[in-house]
């Protein structure tokens, strides 16, 4: 929590100050294993299959700051407490988000209360509840959601993203 | 799951792609893109030689980067019959948007017609006719020939009286100044069609008639002076919703307190704050909400009128601060008539207003401080912006002159940081023959349509189904009308000329009405039309059209209209071409040499018989002058052309002379009758809930092109009415649950959304959407110029069904920002 809280108030201090603030410049450092390289020739971009935490890390309804499918993309993985959309693990209550707002890159803060992301940069909202569906907002886009696998350790792995992400033209750079 | 397009790169815009100026052809705002494109077979690379933006793409890029864009912005269309990639992405360069995309605008690259991507398949290739039982293809020579011939026979039967038309008068999307001076032309110059409509409203008059009758042109600021504003006062008007790239790039910047560096130095002889706000509207809206986000709730007033009631909000705030001494005397002296005789009729004390508005004492008082109160002995500048709650309101002429009264009385108009304006729905880009000879109050067209009067129907780009008031009824008898054509056009060959017109003459003169629907789709009403002509949509052809500060652009044509579709002013011509070859053959030439004129080539030819013969400042401008001056443009009226540009007029009015007769404008009385639409007292007596109505962020217009974006739909498969949670347990209705709106003029669905901050019995329904009407529900009353009350309307509810499949997986959260 407070890792992503630091996340959240740097982007915010950024945004405030006025200054175009550079999303790969807060990824947290998250300790990762070696990414595998896409191969250029497939049609499909290829995703790095990465574990990002293990169940036992997540607590509920608090953001667990995560880098996928590399350090300069920062999301989330949450454990929501009920069965939604995407939903992973036995309860089908753990989801992944991207963290970075599809309109124009600002860095959203999660608010516990409604599991909503919101952009303190054009107000745009995203529900996690479903499937980061846009509540409102400037982005058209919905929110890039994680495909996630959750091990028998209880590891979760991200493998896949199901938007293209805010600032590169390959999910995979 | 919510709707993912699951595309996890794209194509890379190469150094050498074509960069072409686009103006985002949505909202009034005409916020700066650029349309790239470059062969299908071609890519550009990640280093930064290989790129058009000169950067190294291999590397996450910074939030508001220039060297991104989103699928939505990305397609694959035709260009010279060639398939091309296309980017189009908003313009950092553009002082209208700096770089900013709405929801809206940067989807235009998604909805291109493409064969290849499948998008926007609805579009009309081909003009299409009534053969055999349905719409058949056919050629423009086909089908303009019996346009014209059934057209001649009624206006040599009935008049010119007998033609009804319904006509777009924009800018942007398919209207442009090429295009209503193409239609214009038709009707107004060859014809003199008394019986004529505009797309949103069954009239042909001004939505902001009072104001001009002042001398007072509604748009008269520049968006700068949102920026330098001491305090907006914003009236039935949500503009973060409508005028999105102008709230963010123009309004929150003073909200905020970053424009104060350009206050400071445009006015450096007055003390500055961060700006203030006034809403006036009966909702609490999402841009009340980021108003309060950005400047603090301290700074932001939301005055939650009384539906309807804003006229008595603007005669107490003219009464209390002309009592507190705060009225500008020099101008209203030098630059107006009659404000004491407006004064004195318009006289409302705040003891009154509070009692009709359901406002305090208190908020009047302190809400007239804000705009008038000076500042350490200077004037207060204050910025006046309203659209459609005003307009399409109660009582629209006297309401819009209380609130230009006020501007004027404090004089704010022609000032920095001042203004007194509409916001404005569309672009505009009108230029047509005078419209003297259509009277007013203008003919009410809807109404004679139903009545059976008319014999042929020419619509271009308007759909009434979904865009009119007292909907059901119209659309109940428009369908039997035209079924009685469709039914005697069944009975005769097609190929059979003669016998056709024939038919459909007599089946006009049993009551029968021939529809012709000059559209980019088939539209709702177009189902009951037996021609479809189809039209090129902008960036499909050169079009030009002003923005709501009067910014003139070119927008350069970028790719091929489907198939066969042409620009509505060439369709015009056509039209014009062909009324003239049918009546000389009836020999009446004196009537066929109206029709001379139309020899345009291009749409720059009627641009250049149009708007450059026509428009005030027209003849220093043409499309390389435009061209060259980019998505920045000019203001219009046009004054010179020098050094290689055109220029323009940033304010009007600036020396303090109006539009009427001795230049001085003009202070108007506006007298308080209630709610005066005919039928809305019965109907506010009769039902249990007001239906207010209005626009959705994702939703352009009445949805023509996004009900075929499946990023649109998923959210909003049907319309939403926003519920208090009182009135939804009342109802016995959860969230998404389909519910029927209902009333004595009709009936329609919406899918119920609940709102924490709706007041109990107010609910607000999507305007215009195709899979429920709002305007249904609307009566037929109008004010005595013709202009719709769309938004006091009363109805009752009642459940149809719980939430369907295609809603359940939506999100019902609050749509208001939440600031951690």
């Amino acid at each position: 929590m407070e890792r992503c809280s630091k996340l959240v108030d740097i982007g915010r201090r950024q945004f405030l100050r006025g200054s175009a603030f550079a999303a790969a410049g807060v990824a947290t450092a998250v300790s990762l294993p070696t990414q595998a390289k896409a191969a250029s020739a497939l049609a499909l971009v290829e995703y790095p299959s990465n574990k990002l935490a293990n169940v036992s890390d997540l607590k509920p309804n608090e953001p667990f700051d995560v880098g996928y499918p590399d350090d300069d993309a920062p999301g989330v993985l949450l454990k929501l407490g009920t069965r939604v959309q995407g939903g992973a693990g036995p309860d089908g209550d753990i989801v992944g988000f991207s963290t970075v707002c599809p309109h124009k890159g600002f860095p959203l803060t999660y608010n516990a209360d409604d599991h909503s992301f919101n952009c303190p940069g054009h107000y745009s909202r995203f529900d996690a509840d479903a499937g980061g569906q846009q509540i409102w907002g400037q982005s058209t886009a919905n929110l890039p959601q994680y495909a996630l696998r959750i091990d028998d350790k209880g590891d979760i792995y991200a493998e896949g993203v199901d938007e293209l992400l805010y600032g590169r033209l390959s999910n995979v750079l | 799951m919510a709707y993912k397009r699951h595309v996890d790169r794209l194509p890379i815009i190469p150094a050498d792609a074509k960069k072409h100026n686009v103006t985002c052809h949505y909202c009034i705002v005409g916020c700066g893109y650029h349309a790239y494109t470059w062969p299908a077979n071609k890519q550009g690379g990640t280093e930064a030689a290989s790129n058009v933006f000169g950067v190294d793409l291999s590397q996450q890029q910074a939030a508001e980067t220039d060297a991104w864009y989103a699928p939505s912005m990305y397609n694959v269309v035709k260009q010279d019959g060639q398939d091309v990639h296309i980017v189009i992405k908003p313009d950092h360069e553009c002082e209208v948007n700096s770089g900013l995309g709405s929801v809206r605008g940067a989807r235009m690259g998604e909805l291109r017609y493409s064969t290849t991507r499948n998008s926007q398949l609805q579009r009309l290739t081909d003009p299409m006719v009534w053969r055999y039982g349905q719409m058949q293809p056919t050629s423009w020579d086909d089908a303009l020939d019996l346009v014209a011939r059934v057209t001649a026979a009624v206006v040599k039967e009935q008049g010119e009286d007998g033609l009804f038309v319904s006509v777009f008068d924009h800018g942007g999307s398919a209207g442009g100044y090429e295009n209503t001076w193409g239609t214009g032309k038709l009707y107004f110059g060859s014809m003199k069609v008394k019986n004529i409509r505009i797309h949103n409203r069954p009239a042909y008059n001004s939505e902001v008639h009072a104001t001009r009758d002042m001398g007072v042109g509604e748009l008269n600021n520049c968006y700068e002076d949102a920026e330098l504003a001491d305090t907006i006062v914003s009236v039935g008007n949500n503009p973060l919703e409508t005028q999105t790239n102008y709230f963010l790039n123009h309004w929150v910047p003073n909200l905020r307190g970053t424009s104060m560096q350009k206050k400071q130095e445009q006015l450096p002889d007055e003390p500055h704050a961060n700006g203030r706000i006034i809403f006036v509207d009966p909702r609490r809206t999402v841009s009340v909400n980021a108003a309060e986000a950005e400047a603090g709730k301290d700074n932001v007033m939301h005055l939650a009128i009384n539906s309807g009631t804003d006229m008595v909000l603007f005669n107490a705030w003219l009464t209390e601060i002309a009592d507190k001494g705060w009225m500008d005397k020099e101008f209203i002296e030098a630059s107006t008539k009659d404000f004491d005789k407006a004064l004195a009729a318009n006289k409302t004390t705040l003891e009154q207003a509070a009692e009709i508005t359901g406002l305090t004492v208190d908020q009047i008082r302190q809400s007239a401080a804000w705009i008038a109160e000076p500042k350490e002995g200077k004037r207060r500048r204050t910025m006046f912006a309203y659209e459609k709650g005003l307009i399409w309101g109660n009582d629209n002429y006297r309401t819009n002159a209380a609130l230009v009264n006020v501007a004027l009385g404090t004089g704010n108009v022609g000032r920095e940081g001042g203004g007194c304006v509409r916001m404005g729905g569309h672009q505009e880009g009108y230029v047509r023959p005078s419209d003297a000879h259509v009277g007013r109050p203008a003919a009410y067209v809807d109404k004679l349509l139903i009545e059976g009067k008319g014999g042929v129907h020419h619509i271009w780009a308007c759909d009434h189904y979904k865009t009119t008031l007292n909907a059901h009824q119209f659309n109940m008898v428009y369908k039997k009308r035209t079924d009685i054509v469709k039914d005697a056009m069944n009975a005769v060959p097609y190929g059979d000329r003669e016998g056709m017109v024939k038919a459909i003459t007599d089946a006009i003169k049993a009551g029968g009405l021939f529809s012709v629907d000059v559209d980019i789709i088939p539209s709702k009403i177009g189902a009951a039309s037996h021609v479809w002509l189809p039209a090129a949509e902008s960036g499909e052809m050169n079009l030009t059209s002003m923005n709501g500060e009067r910014r003139m652009r070119l927008v350069e044509r970028y790719m091929d209209p489907p198939g066969n579709a042409k620009p509505d002013c060439m369709i015009a011509a056509g039209l014009a071409q062909h009324m003239e070859k049918v009546l000389r053959e009836m020999g009446d030439n004196a009537y066929a040499d109206q029709f001379k004129g139309y020899d345009w080539r291009t749409e720059e030819d009627a641009f250049m018989d149009g708007y450059n013969k026509n428009a005030g400042g027209g003849e220093f401008v043409t499309y390389e002058r435009l061209r060259a001056m980019g998505n920045n443009g000019f203001q219009e009226p046009a004054t010179a052309f020098e050094d290689g540009k055109i220029v323009g007029t940033k304010r009007l009015y600036t020396d303090g002379k109006f539009g009427t007769k001795d230049g001085k404008a003009t202070f108007m009385e506006a007298l308080w009758r209630g709610l005066q639409a005919p039928g809305k007292e019965e109907q506010k007596k009769n039902n249990k809930y007001l239906i207010n109505n209005g626009r959705a962020n994702q939703v352009w217009q009445n949805a023509f092109l996004d009900q075929e974006s499946e990023f649109v739909m998923d959210r909003w498969p049907y319309p939403f009415i926003e519920m208090s949670p009182d009135d939804m347990s009342e109802l016995g209705v959860k969230n998404g649950d389909l519910v029927e709106v209902y009333n004595e003029s009709g009936s329609t669905q919406a899918m119920v959304y609940p709102t924490p901050t709706a007041r109990k019995g107010e609910t607000f329904m999507l305007f215009g959407f195709p899979t429920g009407v709002q305007g249904n529900v609307i009566n037929a009353g109008t004010n005595e110029l013709i202009l719709p009350n769309y938004k006091q309307t009363w109805a009752n509810i009642r459940k149809i069904s719980d939430a369907p499949e295609g809603v359940k997986h939506l999100s019902f959260k609050s749509q208001e920002y939440q600031a951690t």
